[in-house]
Order: C-alpha cells, then structure tokens, then sequence
C-alpha cells in the first residue's frame, strides 16, 4: 500500500487515486455509456440533418429541411397541445400532491412509513395497468356510467373515455406518485421551527405557506416538476389509450416516423428539439433551485 | 402587523388548520390512488364480461390468460429480458459504485453526471435513440436489443442505490481484512459485498420491475418474436377492454404489492 498524501486524507480520507487497475475495472461501465447513451444520441443528432431517398432510407447528405418541417402548423399544433397538456397534467399533479408530501413529512417516523409505502405503490406499479384501471372505469359501459345511470343522474350512456379530459386524468394518474415522492424528500428535511417560528412572527397559514414552506420545499418542487412535465410531452401510449388516437401527441409524431416506415430524418430532429426542452427544462429547475438557496 | 394567537400552546391553531386540512386531502388523494386499483382486482372476478354489474365470482378469465399463447409468450420474453437486465445491472452497478467510492477519479463528476443521463432522459428519446443506433450497428431488433436497452437505464438505479449504502460504510472494513491478509479482490467479496447486500438487493428487485414495466424503450427496441408483455398488453388494450386484461392487471398489481412491501423490509433491515 502507498502513503497516501496528507492533504488528500481530508477531503475523502479513504478514496484513492486509481491507478492502472482502477480505470481498467472503471473501463466497461463507462464503454456502456458512451456505446449506448452518447453514440446513439450523436446518431440521432447526424440523423435529423439527413435525408431520404425514394425507398425511404436514410441517405446522409446534409439538410436543414427536418427542422424547418417541426415549424409547419400542423406540427407546431401537435408540439403546443403536447406541452399544454403535459403542463395542466404537472400543475394538477403539484396541486394535489404538495399537500401530500407535506402531510407525510410532518408525520411521526412510523406513520410517515406506511403512509410512504403507500406512495410507493403506485410508483412502482406499471403505468399501463393503472391506466387500463381508469380505462375500465370510463368507458362507456364502465362503472362510473352504469353506476351514474343506475342512480338516474345521467339519461345516456355517458362516453368519458377517449376525451382529452380521460387523458389529462391518465397523465395526472400515472405521474403523481412522482410529483409527491420528491417533494416530500425537501419537506422532510425543513425544520419545523422554521414554519413555527413564522407563525410566531404573524404569518397566517397562507403566508407562511407562501412565503416560508414553499421557498425552502423548492428543490423537491423543482425535481417533481421535471420528473413530471419532461416525460408527459412525450408520453403517447397513455393519451393513445385514454384520449384516443384522434388528438397526436408529439411522442405519436415521433412514433409513427420510426415503428410505421415514416420518415426517420424527421423523428431524429423531432427527437433532438424533444432533447433541447429538456435541456433547458433542467438547467432552469437546476438555477432556480440554487438561486433559492445561497 | 403582530396578530394575537388565542392560544400560545404548540402547535399554533393556524397551522394545527392547515395540517387538518392536509390530513383530509391526503386521505383523499389516496383513494384516488387505490380506487381505480382496487376495482380492477375485484371485477377480475367478474362473470359479466362489462364492468358495471356485479354477477357473480368467476377464476374464468385467469384461466384464459394460461391458455392465450400470445400473453404467454410475451410474459416468457418479459421473464427472460428482466433476468438477464437484472443479472447485468447488478453487476455493472454494483462494481460501479465501489470503484466511484473507492477511487476518485479524475472526471469523477463528470462520470456521476453521465451515469445519471439514462435514468432522467425522456424514454421515447432513449429509445429512438437507440433504435437508430441498432439499425446503423447493423444489430438485428430482438433479445439482444431490448436487453441492452434495459440495462442501459436499469444498472443507473442499482448504481445509486449500493451508493446509498457505500456512504454509511465504516471505510476500516476493507483496511481490516487487507490488513489480515486479503487482496483487494478478497476484501470486496468477502467484505464489502455481504455488507452491502441489502442494497444490491433492492436494486436488482427495482432493476427487474423497471424492466418488467418498461413500455416505451421496448416499443422501440424490441422485434416481432420478442415483444415483452406491457408491448402486447398495450396491443390490447388500444382495441378495448377485455376482462382477461383484468385478470393479467390484478396479477400484475398484487405482484407488485409483494415486491414493494419486500423491498421496504429489506430496506428496514439495511437501516439496522
């Protein structure tokens, strides 16, 4: 074993310098990343500049053409709607799931547990049957119908399912467990005297909600909004179940260019722009969590 | 601007309010969670092929599911992809988070960042990604493909959590059994593994039901003769209901349920 330098013991006193053997062990898991998340994104990006032949093949010869195309009403109507849902989808998901998270953090150890647990549930359980569970309640002939009809509130069968209000109420069923779980990590951590000590001060419980719980919840609030909103742009197979296929999403557009022989050129830059709000969507969740805590 | 509490007893009535409040909204928001659930495991039992009536208990439509070759054979390639991601995440997550831990590396958060990229990206990015990586490789879309594809953002999880663990590792563990005589080799598999056991644990189960769920990053990467279950189950699901989704549904919940409360024992016993 070699000494190790002094001032390096105080940092992290038992990591080492890696030497040969380090990096060699170090080697396939970064190959694994490189090969299979950074390759193929340079693909992608070498892609949406490209063009097809007749046949529909990708033949590599430069064009803007892929992008000036994301820019066609149709397609910027399709983008809007995407992110117009994606976005009521998170502000219901913060709406309902902040006090949740709060309720659970403020809970003794054993309760905040279970309650967790129940939390967990859900997230862990496949988006696709949760949605195939409102998928039975809605339709037509579901519960929710037959029950409203049975109790005389409705005349006819009442159709819910394959409305943009069914898809808003997949997207919000499927993505709150991932709005609440975040932001119960920051609400634990507060320390209770501070909201206490804001009551003390004269704060009402909005204000002191307003002004005190959420600038210190800030950063759960910021991963919850991302974990939600990025992935509810992309999301087609719930909207495709519950909305019907008659209102695209943009993850439809991108679908159809890849799996039904579409244009791949177009997806890949469809893709690229889809990777860019992300991008930005991160950077400004990143920013505005630190601007919140200097 | 000083409001006067009526009662100076902790905690203050304003907040004890808002926690009331909370209490009920969180009550309710569960059953929004668990009702849709629990009405698909009980009307799995249905005779009536629609949802609203009750008519009677009936196992018909589990027994369908054993006899529909289609739902077999996804749920066999499901098995089979879950395995193998599971078994590969382990490794490559595992060894991972040691080394991370071990040494520090000169990119060291460089590499913490990458590691990440998989785990937040949107999947349809992932996965067209990668489809359009197979098809410039020249791979052919089968096991081989949805595999890689899984592990790519499976192992990111196991990697996290055996970091988890690492960090409340005592460091003179290894330094003993080198000192005693191990070689490093030695001291990670006879040391440091056991030690580590409950998160490898948790993050294989969390690797394999990832993989098992996993619906978008499979569209994509997966062929005609290995289309994992959630792929056929949306097949399905697009044409309309059918009470045999139902049955598979309540398997797939109630298996969850499991893997979870295991999970979160496992957890409690790490926590010791």
């Amino acid at each position: 074993m070699q000494a190790l330098p002094s001032t390096s013991l105080t940092d992290s006193p038992h990591a080492l310098r890696p030497r040969v053997w380090g990096w060699v062990l170090l080697a396939p898991m970064l190959a694994w990343l490189v090969l299979f998340v950074l390759v193929p994104m340079a693909i992608l990006l070498v892609y949406s500049f490209c063009t097809r032949d007749d046949l529909g093949r990708v033949v590599f010869e430069f064009t803007f053409e892929n992008y000036q195309r994301v820019f066609d009403p149709i397609y910027l109507r399709i983008l809007g709607r995407s992110i117009g849902y994606a976005a009521l989808t998170t502000g219901i998901c913060l709406l309902m799931g902040y006090p949740v998270a709060w309720f659970i953090a403020r809970q003794r150890e054993n309760v905040r547990n279970w309650l967790l647990l129940l939390v967990m549930i859900p997230f862990w359980t496949s988006f696709l049957i949760r949605t195939y569970a409102w998928m039975t309640i809605l339709k037509g002939n579901g519960l929710l119908s037959g029950l409203l009809l049975s109790a005389g509130v409705i005349p006819a069968p009442l159709e819910i399912l394959y409305t943009p209000a069914a898809a808003i109420i997949g997207l919000v069923y499927a993505y709150l467990p991932f709005m609440i779980l975040p932001i119960y990590g920051s609400a634990e951590k507060l320390d209770n005297a501070l909201v206490e000590a804001a009551h003390d001060l004269g704060a009402g419980p909005v204000r002191a909600f307003s002004e005190v719980i959420v600038p210190l919840t800030w950063p759960g609030i910021a991963a919850g909004i991302l974990l939600v909103f990025v992935p509810a742009i992309g999301m087609f197979a719930i909207t495709d179940l519950m909305g019907g296929a008659r209102v695209p999403m943009i993850g439809n557009v991108i679908h159809n260019q890849f799996i039904k022989a579409g244009n791949q050129p177009f997806g890949a830059a469809l893709g690229i722009i889809f990777t860019l709000m992300f991008v930005v969507a991160y950077t400004l969740a990143q920013r505005r969590g630190r601007s919140s805590h200097p | 601007m000083l409001k006067t509490s009526t009662s100076r007893l902790s905690p203050p009535s304003g907040l004890r309010l808002l926690n009331l409040g909370f209490g009920v909204w969180t009550a309710l928001v569960f059953v929004f969670l668990y009702l849709p659930i629990f009405v698909l495991v009980v009307y799995s039992f249905n005779t009536s092929r629609l949802n609203i009536l009750w008519e009677g208990f009936t196992l018909r439509w589990y027994l369908e599911i054993a006899d529909n070759v289609r739902i077999i054979r996804a749920l066999k390639n499901s098995l089979i992809v879950a395995s193998f991601t599971t078994l590969a995440s382990v490794i490559i997550g595992t060894a991972g988070a040691w080394l991370l831990h071990r040494y520090r590396y000169r990119f060291s958060r460089t590499i913490q960042t990458l590691i990440c990229v998989p785990m937040i990206m949107p999947e349809i990015v992932l996965g067209v990604s990668l489809l359009v990586f197979f098809t410039v490789v020249g791979l052919e879309l089968g096991y081989l493909t949805v595999i890689l594809a899984h592990v790519t953002f499976c192992f990111p999880f196991v990697l996290v959590a055996v970091q988890a663990r690492l960090q409340g590792l005592d460091p003179s563990l290894e330094e003993a059994a080198m000192d005693l005589g191990a070689s490093p080799l030695k001291a990670f598999w006879l040391v440091i593994i056991p030690c580590l056991r409950p998160a490898i644990v948790s993050g294989a189960l969390m690797a394999f039901t990832l993989s098992m769920d996993e619906l978008i990053v499979t569209v994509f990467t997966s062929g005609l003769g290995s289309a994992t279950l959630p792929t056929v189950v949306f097949g399905m699901a697009k044409i309309g209901l059918n009470p045999m989704l139902n049955a598979l549904s309540a398997v797939f919940v109630v298996t969850t349920i499991a893997f979870v409360l295991f999970s979160n024992h496992l957890k409690k016993l790490s926590a010791r």
